[in-house]
């Protein structure tokens, strides 16, 4: 028992790690049926630029604990949320009223301009964040030892999620982005600027996915260029488990889809993790075709 | 050069790829009234008022509203200068409970006591939907999604409302109602243009009318005058001796 709320524990982390950035292709797709795939390296950007604050312009040098990860996080996220705007503005906008093959394609020219620039910039070799920014203290519960870091990944990647839900669902915006998920030209009938949504969408998107990204270079130190490809798969994986699409359904199928694979590695095998993640995939999507909270197909009268 | 009317298409002409479908149309609209737009399917009905409401660009001419042009402008800002729209097949958020649905109506406005006032008033013209403020759309039956499409549409506050189809399946009864509730609307100074396939109660309701034959306006006249037309009797009333 101890054993398995240990490694629960473990997978919450992570999950809450997979769960926001799956919370970037979701919305995307909600609004444009559109799979960046650019998403993932948004993310990687979003590690290296918390390597860049911590390491380059020496913030790790004169401060330490939780307010260097709140400093890390927003920097990362505004900044990514910037390229995220532009990503749409250059990759996606003008290529909006061509064929679905099209954005594709671009999607795809614009992961390896990013990952390659990354490339460049940073390097081909693994980068490490230094040590020792939050004091290594474990929390034990009922046996079960939580380090700091993972509580404190976890409660943010929830807090993270708590706002945007609160974003989506409590305001004016929130509801004028449903609304655009639901029937553009209907949204557009009320007076809501769609194109505006959709940077909107391109910010907040690429925003979660860079707090991710700082939060896997504060878990596991090591940061590479081409993180982002295995992370966004992870990340793609778990927003089609919960429903593409359905922002809760991220959030449900990054949790879901961490704690399924730490519990894979402990009891079956560590090398099968990622096998076991995808085959949680397929059975899934045997059984529920449109994901654990997938759109139930409203009628259309 | 002539007064323009409140609002005016000149000469419209809008193509969906590469078919015409409008190939020059030419209607006004004066403050206040109603307008009957009637047509067989593919006439083009619909695709004017998308044009007016700016979702369709038009290859050429114009459309004028208070004087000033409206084609050029984005759908947002179109809504923003008081044209709003109940669209053909409701299109509704299913998803999205009543209040939000009609408070998506009012996305434009920031005067949030004007935007009450207009609530108040749709749940008199529409009791149902205080009922059923907090479910979600899409479980509305046929009749209150379309109540819903209109006081969606009202919520902005419109000078002028576009309905496209309001009757389309629904029952006689039902179909009365949004009928007597359009009739309140103008009453209330909202300028009204009426797409219907149940030429009879459109032309009943409004005072002039425009019949649309494949792109082009076939005949303008008076909503009596058309009522009592044999030709408009044979194709659109039902009554061909």
């Amino acid at each position: 028992m101890q054993e398995f709320l240990q490694q629960l524990t473990n997978g919450l982390a992570v999950g809450g790690i997979y769960a926001l950035i799956a919370l970037g292709y979701t919305m995307v797709y909600g609004v444009l049926k559109l799979i960046n795939f650019a998403h993932g390296e948004l993310f990687a950007l979003g590690a290296y630029l918390g390597f860049t604050l911590l390491v380059t312009l020496g913030l790790s040098d004169f401060m330490g604990g939780v307010g260097v990860v709140f400093l890390l996080l927003i920097f990362a996220m505004g900044l990514v949320a910037i390229a995220g705007y532009f990503l749409e503005r250059v990759a996606y906008r003008p290529l909006r009223q061509s064929n679905r093959l099209a954005a594709v394609v671009s999607a795809l020219g614009a992961s390896i301009f990013f990952q390659n620039a990354m490339m460049l910039v940073y390097g081909t070799k693994a980068l490490v964040y230094p040590g020792g920014i939050l004091p290594s203290v474990v929390v034990s519960v009922l046996g079960v030892e939580i380090p700091l870091i993972r509580i404190l990944i976890f409660a943010s990647s929830v807090l993270l999620m708590c706002l945007l839900f609160w974003f989506i669902h409590h305001t004016r915006t929130g509801a004028a982005v449903r609304a655009v998920s639901l029937d553009q030209g209907a949204a557009r009938l009320m007076g809501i600027n769609v194109n505006r949504i959709i940077s909107l969408i391109f910010l907040i998107g690429p925003a979660l996915g860079a707090a991710a990204g700082v939060m896997v270079g504060l878990l596991y130190g090591q940061i590479r260029y081409d993180m982002g490809v295995g992370y966004g798969l992870k990340a793609f994986t778990a927003a089609i488990l919960g429903g593409i699409g359905n922002i809760p359904g991220a959030m449900a199928g990054g949790i879901l889809l961490g704690v399924i694979e730490a519990l894979g590695a402990a009891y079956i095998s560590i090398a099968w993790k990622d096998a076991i993640a995808f085959f949680t995939l397929i059975l899934i999507l045997i059984f529920r075709p449109t994901g654990l909270l997938g759109e139930r197909v409203a009628d259309k009268v | 050069m002539p007064e323009s009317a409140y609002l005016e298409l000149r000469d419209l002409r809008v193509s969906h790829g590469s078919v015409e479908a409008l190939r020059g149309i030419s209607l006004s609209v004066n403050q206040g009234e109603i307008v009957a737009l009637l047509g067989a399917n593919g006439a083009g009905k619909t695709t004017t008022l998308s044009t007016i409401s700016g979702l369709l660009r038009p290859s050429a001419g114009a459309i004028l509203f208070e004087g000033r042009p409206l084609h050029t402008l984005p759908s947002h800002e179109i809504v923003r200068r008081g044209i709003t729209q109940a669209p053909e097949g409701r299109r509704i958020f299913a998803l999205l409970s009543v209040r939000e649905n009609l408070e998506l109506g009012a996305f434009t406005r920031r005067d949030r006591a004007g935007a009450a006032a207009t609530l108040d008033w749709i749940f008199e013209l529409f009791p149902r939907l205080r009922e059923r403020l907090n479910q979600l759309a899409g479980t509305l039956s046929g009749g209150e999604q379309q109540m819903l499409s209109i006081g969606r549409a009202l919520m902005g506050a419109p000078k002028v409302l576009l309905l496209d189809e309001p009757s389309l399946g629904l029952a006689p009864i039902l179909a009365r109602a949004i009928f007597q509730s359009v009739r309140e609307v103008n009453a209330a100074g909202v300028t009204v243009i009426l797409v219907e396939q149940n030429a009879r109660a459109a032309l009943q309701l409004a005072s002039r009318g425009y019949v649309l034959e494949v792109g082009r306006i076939a005949l303008a006249d008076s909503a009596s005058a058309l009522l009592r037309n044999p030709d408009v009797q044979i194709a659109y009333l039902g009554n061909g001796e």
